[in-house]
């Protein structure tokens, strides 16, 4: 089986306009379970590593923009200002291994639906960057790139170049639910992200659909009850807006939990993420 | 010398690393720095690689199997199925009722089919995929209540046991009377290295099998009986064991890699996924208990009365001994004058299950607890007074007649437990990670509750009911090449992680007062050491070295009393002793080392060490069925997110009856490493079984402790010396994972005011109920 090493990003995509069937690599922490597993069987492998250019991040007035193979060790350091959400969610991936590891890439290019950092993209209208030989690069929002559990819009020459949101003012809190208390697949998760420059409240949820959620109409309804120059919400209001987000999970039950939990606990961790993004 | 050694050890002042210090591991460094071999490691020349096709339904009838293809495959040297075994068509533990091979049916998922050996591990798994079985899927039996009265799905019948067990009257009542059904989920011993073997044939037909296990010899001879060989021809060497547990007693891949050897004339290895591993060993019982328990208005228990339902699954493995640790200690370590009993431990198409830590009691031991903590509750006791004042004492007898004759430290433990300190109060400025939800930020110290609950246990040592699990030890004492004293150990017994590779260099050390003590590979070239479970080895081959120790020690006195000229007679022993590597005269002046006495050529011994003989129990489940007993208590205290359910163990409290210690050190790992066990079981440990399929069969899905997850363990051993142990000590390993469970789950029903009559206790158990 070949392995291409590409150093620059024009190396990678010739290889994938070649040889679309290629695996790309890039931490392999997904990968090369699939590998071991053998649910999947790679005819051809285009390792991301040596692409210095794709774990660069930019940050401009208005946009963040976080290259591919980004780790979630990077981005809870070096990032943590930047967007202190996605470090938290960052900080609850797997093991210190697994985070020096693991790519934010990898982590949309899986897309399951418990990606840990899908839940903040998805609450800051992320869009993703797709880049190949023939066509150039495409920006698709999140809820576009992602079409199911597992599935996503990418087209087999194309690699995920970036992912960029942009840059918003205000407190964030995300929080995340495992049987255990780290090491674990999320059985449910938010990201609430109270966006003083837009006065929006804004949420993704996590492993309670087939891909991360946003909840519109209780997003809607609490931004109304937050009285912005205070940063304060009646407590009245941060309870409807667990019950509004319970209400808009779309859960299932599995071997991880049940479909009944799930919509539970993701309107406590969405009230309690809220209270703690305002100090109440 | 006998048996009963209490007290009466010799002790050799100034030898380093002897009995009662905290000696290090000889194989420590090199697990540390990952030097050791384990069995995964295991390579020879030429060698093949073996591979097990495996049935993917819980119960189907096998219509046809086609190994043509996978035999047609370049690479593929050897693929056997049931008609390819010499010997005997199944095995077993206790009962050999599991093929070696499915032919006819299929009675799990995962039960193996087949075997291939290739030049490379994945040729034998594509060759395995080449295979073609046709099946007739069947509905599979996995009520373990119903299997009882099923239409059989073995020809041995679906009732593995039924024991009940009278005592006193049965008709006795109490003015108080709670009731409680309880139930176990299926926990797994989660050893981190999967089962691994390599087979070699050897020149005279025979074959040379390295295999990490707990008792060589009860695999060798089931290996012999498969391959119709003499046990002699089947010499089995202990391979680098990575955890136990109890999953390594029961034959795994034994049979099949050494098949798969002879057949080919070539080494094989095997060497299982951690997907196959979940699917290639037995598993700790499911239960389903209902207890109905009588006492007195002042607390003194009446009577308990329960029956236990055990889910063995597919195969016997060793289900009978199982159930009767959970119906004997069914009442706990409490005086209970009457009880009534029944347990069942029934076969279904689940996963077969066997021995795991605890072998039943943990089991027997959560429902318990939770009895006695209603108690407490209808009676307006304190939890812990009631059973301070129910506690067995030495004299007391057991729910099957035996009078305890050993020490009986019950009131000891508990008072031990509650005594330590309770963890500190919360702190402003603590870490969120150390509250429940951990790493995932989902609690303030607002939403949290604390509960502290105790449990308190009993635990059988060695094996019960007749059984004569003696131990073989054999002792070499030479001088080394720069004529200094050498001993080597020689000893069956499976070092699985509990230390007896230190032990037996201490006891050797002490007894002889040498300082070099090597060990040889266990292996079937001495006799049977017995199996590593049980919590045995430390008394029962601790015990074998030292009556070796002791043999050798004898000889190296008739030599001092040949050159000194002092009158050999009965009762020489008398007359000397061992003082600084020397051997002296007791009331005289003749001394000389042993380097001197060794002079003339190596002296050698081979002992065998058994318990004292038990019975089996009689129809009503009365006799001395067992050789000795343990006892532990757990306070435990728990940091509760009710309303996500989440837990923070915060810390375990424990007093533990260990006789002696004879290595302080090692008492504590063993102590620590069962409270994580017992732990996970409370909160997390389960491997989820849907119409007989494994659904998390990994370990992304089957979740063990973290450091995240493991409390802080305070801990009090009990060193009361138990008559009739070698040095007075009682075996550790059990204890700490019995009553630790039930500790936890109390703790939690404080925290929250939750029924949880099941463990593991899921996150939905306390949120949404
Ligand atoms: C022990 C363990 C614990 C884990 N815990 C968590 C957890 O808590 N939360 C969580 O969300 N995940 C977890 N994961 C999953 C995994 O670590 C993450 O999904 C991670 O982000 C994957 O990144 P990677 O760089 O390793 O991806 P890889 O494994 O290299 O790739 C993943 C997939 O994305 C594709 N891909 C990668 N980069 C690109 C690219 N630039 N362009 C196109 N396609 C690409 C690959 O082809 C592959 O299909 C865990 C994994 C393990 C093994």
């Amino acid at each position: 089986m070949p392995i291409s090493r590409p150093t620059d990003l024009a190396g990678a995509l010739e290889v994938l306009a070649e040889v679309p069937t290629a695996d790309v690599l890039a931490g392999g922490t997904d990968a090369m379970v699939e590998i071991s597993f053998d649910h999947r069987r790679p005819e051809h492998v285009v390792a991301l590593r040596r692409i210095d250019a794709l774990r660069e991040h930019r940050v401009s007035p208005a946009v963040l923009e976080l290259g591919a193979t980004i780790t979630y060790m990077q981005i809870e350091t070096e990032l943590a200002e930047h967007a202190p959400g996605l470090a938290m969610a960052s900080r609850t991936v797997g093991s210190p291994q697994i985070r020096n590891a693991g790519t934010i890439g990898g982590n949309l290019g899986t897309a399951s639906p418990a990606g840990d950092t899908l839940p903040w993209l998805l609450a800051m209208d992320a869009e993703v960057e797709l880049t190949s030989a023939a066509r150039g690069t495409r920006h698709l929002p999140l809820a576009a790139f992602i079409t199911g559990p597992k599935r996503t819009a990418r087209e087999a020459d194309e690699l995920i170049t970036s992912v960029r949101v942009p840059r918003v003012e205000g407190p964030q809190h995300t929080a995340k639910i495992g049987p255990r208390n780290a090491m674990v697949i999320s059985v449910a998760c938010v990201a609430v992200i109270v966006d003083t420059t837009n006065r929006v409240v804004r949420i993704g949820m996590g492993s309670v659909g087939p891909g991360p959620l946003r909840a519109t109409d209780a997003e809607a309804a609490v931004s109304e009850a937050i009285d912005w120059e205070a940063l304060r919400c009646p407590e009245a209001a941060i309870g409807a807006f667990g019950r509004a987000c319970a209400e808009a999970a779309r859960p299932i039950t599995d071997h991880r939990s049940t479909a009944e939990y799930r919509r539970h606990a993701v309107g406590v961790l969405a009230a309690r993420s809220l209270r703690r993004c305002l100090n109440a | 010398m006998s048996a009963d050694t209490t007290g009466t050890t010799t002790r050799t002042p100034g030898v380093r690393d002897g009995l009662d210090t905290d000696a290090a591991r000889p194989d420590g460094t090199p697990k540390v720095t990952g030097a050791f071999a384990f069995s995964s490691d295991l390579y020879a020349q030429q060698m093949l690689w073996g591979r097990t096709l495996r049935s993917p339904h819980a119960a189907a009838r096998i219509v046809s199997i086609d190994t043509s293809a996978a035999e047609a495959m370049p690479g593929v040297a050897a693929v056997l199925t049931a008609p390819d075994v010499p010997g005997k068509a199944t095995y077993g533990l206790e009962h050999a009722d599991q093929p070696v091979f499915a032919s006819d049916v299929v009675r799990y998922q995962g039960e193996a089919v087949a075997v291939v050996a290739a030049e490379h591990p994945e040729l034998a798994l594509r060759a395995v995929r080449a295979i073609e079985v046709v099946y007739a899927v069947t509905a599979p039996l996995t009520d373990p209540e119903a299997a009882i009265d099923a239409p059989p799905i073995h020809p041995d019948g679906n009732v593995f046991r039924h024991l009940p067990l009278r005592h006193g009257d049965i008709h006795a009542t109490g003015e108080v009377v709670v009731e409680g059904t309880y139930e176990m989920g299926m926990q797994d011993q989660a050893f981190l290295g999967p089962e691994s073997g390599l087979a070699i044939p050897s020149e005279d037909g025979g074959v040379e099998l390295y295999m990490s296990t707990q008792w060589l010899h009860v695999d060798r001879d089931q290996v012999a009986a498969c391959l119709a060989l003499p046990a002699e021809q089947v010499r089995m060497t202990l391979a680098g064991v990575g955890g136990a547990f109890g999953a390594r007693e029961d034959v795994s891949l034994q049979v099949h890699v050494s098949l798969l050897a002879l057949r080919t004339n070539r080494p094989v290895k095997m060497l299982y996924s951690r997907e196959e591993s979940f699917h290639g060993h037995v598993h700790r019982h499911p239960a389903k208990m209902w207890f109905r328990h009588h006492a007195d208005r002042d607390g003194t228990l009446v009577k308990v009365e329960a029956r236990l339902v055990l889910d063995g699954g597919a195969y016997a493995s060793s289900s009978t001994a199982v159930i009767a640790n959970a119906v004997c200690f069914a009442g706990g370590p409490y005086r209970v004058p009457n009880a009534e009993i029944h347990g069942y431990a029934v076969r279904t198409n689940n996963p077969p299950c066997g021995a795991m830590r605890g072998f039943g009691v943990v089991q027997a031991c959560f429902g318990h607890e939770a009895q006695m903590d209603r108690l407490a509750e209808a009676l307006g006791m304190d939890p812990v007074e009631l059973r301070l004042h129910n506690a067995l004492r030495p004299g007391d007898e057991l729910l099957t007649g035996q009078v305890i004759t050993g020490t009986a430290p019950v009131r000891e433990v508990i008072e031990a437990a509650v005594a330590h300190d309770l963890p500190p109060l919360p702190v402003d400025g603590e870490s969120v990670m150390a509250l429940p939800g951990g790493a995932g930020l989902t609690a303030e110290r607002r939403d949290v509750r604390r509960g502290t609950g105790i449990a308190v246990s009993i635990k059988n040592l060695m094996f019960s009911e007749g059984f004569d699990d003696y131990s073989t030890a054999g002792v070499k004492l030479e001088l080394d090449p720069r004529g200094r004293p050498i001993a080597t150990v020689h000893c069956a017994c499976a070092e699985v992680g509990q230390g007896f590779v230190t032990l037996a260099q201490q006891i050797t050390r002490t007894a002889l007062g040498v300082e070099q003590v090597l060990l040889r590979n266990a292996d079937t070239q001495i006799g049977s050491a017995g199996s590593t479970s049980a919590s045995r080895q430390t008394w029962m081959s601790g015990g074998a070295v030292q009556l070796a120790c002791e043999a050798v020690q004898e000889r190296l006195f008739e030599r001092a009393s040949v050159r000194s000229g002092v009158a050999v007679e009965a009762g020489r022993r008398r007359h000397f002793r061992m003082r600084d590597g020397e051997v002296v005269e007791v009331d005289g002046t003749f001394a000389m080392s042993v380097a001197e006495l060794l002079a003339e050529g190596p002296i050698e011994e081979i002992r065998e060490h058994h318990h004292p003989a038990t019975e089996p129990l009689d129809e009503d489940g009365q006799g001395n069925a067992h050789v000795s007993f343990a006892f532990a208590a757990h306070r435990a205290t728990v940091d509760v997110d009710p309303e996500l359910g989440l837990v923070k163990v915060l810390q375990v409290a424990t007093g533990q009856d260990i006789g002696r210690a004879l290595n302080p050190r090692a008492v504590v790992g063993q102590i620590e490493g069962w409270i994580a066990q017992g732990v996970g079981l409370a909160v997390m440990e389960e491997i989820l079984v849907q119409d007989g399929l494994i659904k998390n069969p990994s370990f992304t899905d089957y979740l063990i402790p973290t450091a995240l997850d493991m409390p802080s363990v305070v801990q009090t051993v009990i060193e009361q010396p138990e008559p009739g142990a070698p040095f007075g000590a009682k075996g550790v390993g059990e204890p700490p994972t019995i009553s630790s469970t039930p500790a936890v789950v109390a703790a939690i029903r404080a925290a929250t005011g939750r029924e949880l009559p099941r463990v593991p206790v899921r996150p939905q158990d306390i949120a949404l109920t």
